[in-house]
């Protein structure tokens, strides 16, 4: 079981997903309050970041959302609209009940964004 | 000045959160999720789920409203200005559709500090209608300059 997953979030993605849920900080959607507060520009939801990862695990699993039990991320570094982001990942552990765990970090421009995730999965067979 | 650690165990009253088909399909399209069982009842349906599903991390959705006045409350006393999202967990149980009314409630679970930086962390446990959990969240927040 391979987990990766490229995307590239458009300039407009960090306006949809805070629609989506509810997360309006303007480190998010305002490029001039987030160079205000130091930032280069807008910076990614890392809750955003992290739905990447958990879509990238439910795929290698099968496509079965049911198949993810448990996702644990650390958030470091930003991550920024219009760039592509990859999210790899590889089985660390086959567990007697089937479940797999999956150690996944996602990457930004040479950077990572999320590290030392872990994903539980239990694959659909 | 040492951090206050008084809040540990705090917990706030639940916070209740009505799933619907179309706030799905706003989520899943913005994380660019393509799998039907998101947006269409009867593909949903014939893959075993009572309604439209929503994407397992839509459970920020639902228990963000529970998360967020937990970490405005006076009596934590986080720090925003020089707070960031350091980590997160959520552990699945039974699968989130439309139609479901999801209730969070969400406890202090920890205040502590290391190297200078304050870690806030909070657990939420959100049920459905039936009284299955449905997802246990584990947020957990990093002010710099606490001491």
């Amino acid at each position: 079981m391979k987990v990766e997953l490229k995307v590239t979030p458009d300039r407009f993605l960090p306006h949809r997903y805070a629609g989506a849920s509810g997360d309006f900080n303007p480190i998010h959607i305002d490029v001039d309050f987030a160079k205000q507060v130091g930032l280069p520009s807008n910076i990614l939801h890392g809750l955003y970041t992290m739905a990447q990862v958990a879509r990238a695990n439910v795929d290698a699993a099968g496509g079965d959302p049911r198949s993810l039990k448990r996702l644990k991320v650390q958030f470091r570094g930003m991550g920024f609209p219009e760039q592509e982001i990859t999210v790899t990942g590889a089985v660390t552990e086959e567990r007697d009940d089937g479940r797999v765990l999956v150690a996944t970090e996602a990457e930004q421009g040479g950077k990572k964004i999320i590290k030392n995730a872990e994903a539980e999965l239990e694959p659909s067979r | 000045m040492p951090l206050n650690t008084d809040a540990i165990g705090k917990s706030f009253p639940p916070f209740e959160y009505e799933v619907g088909k179309e706030k799905i399909g706003e989520y899943a399209r913005a994380v660019g999720e393509e799998n039907a069982v998101y947006f269409d009842r009867e593909a949903a349906r014939a893959a075993g789920f009572r309604d439209v599903a929503a994407p397992p991390m839509f459970a920020v959705v639902y228990s963000s409203g529970s998360v967020a006045p937990a970490l405005f409350d006076p009596d934590v006393g986080l720090n925003f200005a020089m707070m960031v999202h350091g980590g997160q967990e959520f552990v699945w149980g039974e699968p989130v559709c439309s139609g479901d009314l999801i209730s969070t409630v969400t406890t202090v679970k920890d205040i502590s500090e290391r190297g200078g930086m304050g870690f806030y962390v909070f657990e939420s446990v959100s049920t459905n209608q039936d009284g299955q959990e449905v997802v246990r969240g584990t947020w957990t927040n990093i002010v710099r300059g606490v001491s």
